[in-house]
């Protein structure tokens, strides 16, 4: 059984939807500490802002139990977020599992003589990031069968910074962990339930695990 | 590299996709998804399903179109047509949708935008604007382009991004189903003037067309209906050509 962490954070059907189309339908949204901790798998996901999120955590008593998860663990968006030490959004001090930092993007200034010519195209770089975009130095198993370069899908105004954890990297006005994996711990700052393809074995991978 | 992208759009009346849809066989509520699926498969980036129906009850069918839509398609779609009140928006996103796209009832009430930004974000909203140019001024319009209104193209566009609006889709009622390419300057223009990503519609003919608004045009991605329901250019041909000019899309 998969439990889904229930902190309020809104919808999660984009993320039980492509469970279901990856063939899982066992799963459970809730935040009852037992069931987190005996269930096969566990799905961090994450929609708002980091601080206000991790309060919501931090109200149940679950910021300090996920850390303590044995089986595989896997966060999304924010979810990921709130397992690294410290979010700039709302100046959130998160779960600090892996150890690295959440950063704004900062955007490009769109001012004459500043605009950068990026494959013929006279491009600046907004923010949030959303869209699809690349993720290439890919590490464990979680990117088996997946090449390096694979397109997903990204909304995200917030980054957490390349460090030893990070498993896959992508490349946004600086480069970042596209995902992080830690021991039993894996997060992704791309969403792979609106991934397409790509996304559907990634989450297949997990499941694996 | 963060990759153009390109967007189908699926009109849908009481249920049904209709008009444009050239496909045999594909006329059951159904098919909207079956439809939807194949685009995803064949490499659509996203997908906007517009509900034209009038009807309460056909906007009844919609919403629970759009629960299927959610359970079959694995990548990001936007649905609009309709949307006036905070309830619309909130009851879509209920049943899966990932943005909503909001038009004449964001010229009645602007506040909207507001609203339904504050309480879902800003990735959520997609403010999407008809344009006609009438005397030398790009005025947005309702009712399909026929009656303007006093809103003007850049000004409107731009308080809706600072109202919340996290991206704009432009459509340009001059060129809109003249398949004779799209205004690209007036959206590079917008791209000077507006922070936030731009998705260029309505006048698509031929994979110059499209890799031109992008280009020059500066857009951040395409939407086209006609040319992909009657198969006159499969998104895999268009990405392809795309990639061979040298546009980042994702294969």
């Amino acid at each position: 059984m998969i439990a889904i962490v229930n902190y309020d954070t809104g919808n999660i059907r984009s993320v039980t939807n492509a469970l279901a189309r990856v063939g899982c339908t066992d799963w459970v949204y809730t935040d009852d500490k037992r069931l987190l901790t005996t269930a096969d798998k566990v799905i961090l996901p994450g929609v708002g802002e980091a601080s206000t999120a991790m309060a919501k955590l931090a109200e149940r008593g679950l910021d300090t139990l996920i850390p303590t998860l044995t089986q595989p663990v896997l966060g999304i968006c924010v979810g990921t977020q709130l397992m690294c030490q410290s979010s700039e959004e709302g100046n959130a001090e998160c779960m600090g599992i892996f150890r690295t930092k959440v950063r704004k993007f900062q955007p490009e200034k769109q001012q004459d003589g500043q605009l950068s010519i990026v494959n013929c195209t006279l491009s600046i770089e907004k923010v949030p990031h959303m869209g699809w975009n690349q993720i290439t130095n890919l590490r464990t198993p979680l990117f088996n069968h997946i090449d390096d370069g694979a397109y997903i899908y990204y909304v995200h105004s917030y980054y957490p910074e390349l460090c030893d954890d990070t498993i896959a990297t992508s490349h946004y006005i600086n480069a970042f962990s596209g995902a992080l994996g830690r021991d039993n711990f894996f997060g992704t700052q791309f969403h792979p339930e609106k991934s397409g393809s790509v996304g559907a074995q990634i989450l297949k991978n997990f499941l694996e695990l | 590299m963060l990759a153009k992208r390109i967007i189908p759009c699926l009109d849908v009346k009481d249920g049904r996709t209709v008009k444009g849809i050239n496909f045999e066989g594909l006329r059951d509520v159904g098919d909207a998804i079956a439809l939807g699926s194949q685009y995803a498969r064949e490499g659509a980036d996203e997908l906007v399903y517009l509900d034209i129906s009038a009807t309460r009850e056909g906007r009844s069918t919609f919403t629970h179109l759009v629960t299927h839509i959610a359970e079959e398609i694995d990548i990001p779609f936007t649905v609009g047509g309709g949307i006036s009140t905070l309830d619309d928006a909130a009851r879509l996103l209920d049943a899966g949708a990932d943005k909503v796209s909001i038009n004449s009832a964001a010229i009645r009430n602007p506040n909207l935008i507001d609203e339904i930004a504050s309480k879902y974000g800003s990735q959520f909203v997609v403010i999407a604007i008809d344009a006609k140019l009438i005397e030398g001024h790009w005025l947005a319009t309702t009712h399909g382009g026929s009656r303007p209104t006093d809103k003007e193209l850049f000004a409107w566009a731009h308080e809706a991004q600072e109202r919340g609006a996290g991206e704009l889709l432009f459509t340009s009622m001059n060129h809109d189903g003249t398949r004779q390419g799209y205004p690209c300057d007036t959206f590079a223009r917008l791209a000077e003037h507006l922070h936030i990503p731009i998705i260029a519609s309505g006048g698509a003919g031929s994979i110059d067309d499209i890799a031109d608004v992008l280009t020059h045009g500066r857009a951040d991605a395409a939407l086209a209906a006609s040319i992909f329901h009657y198969g006159e250019i499969p998104i895999p041909v268009l990405k392809q050509a795309l990639n061979e000019k040298g546009i980042a899309v994702r294969r």
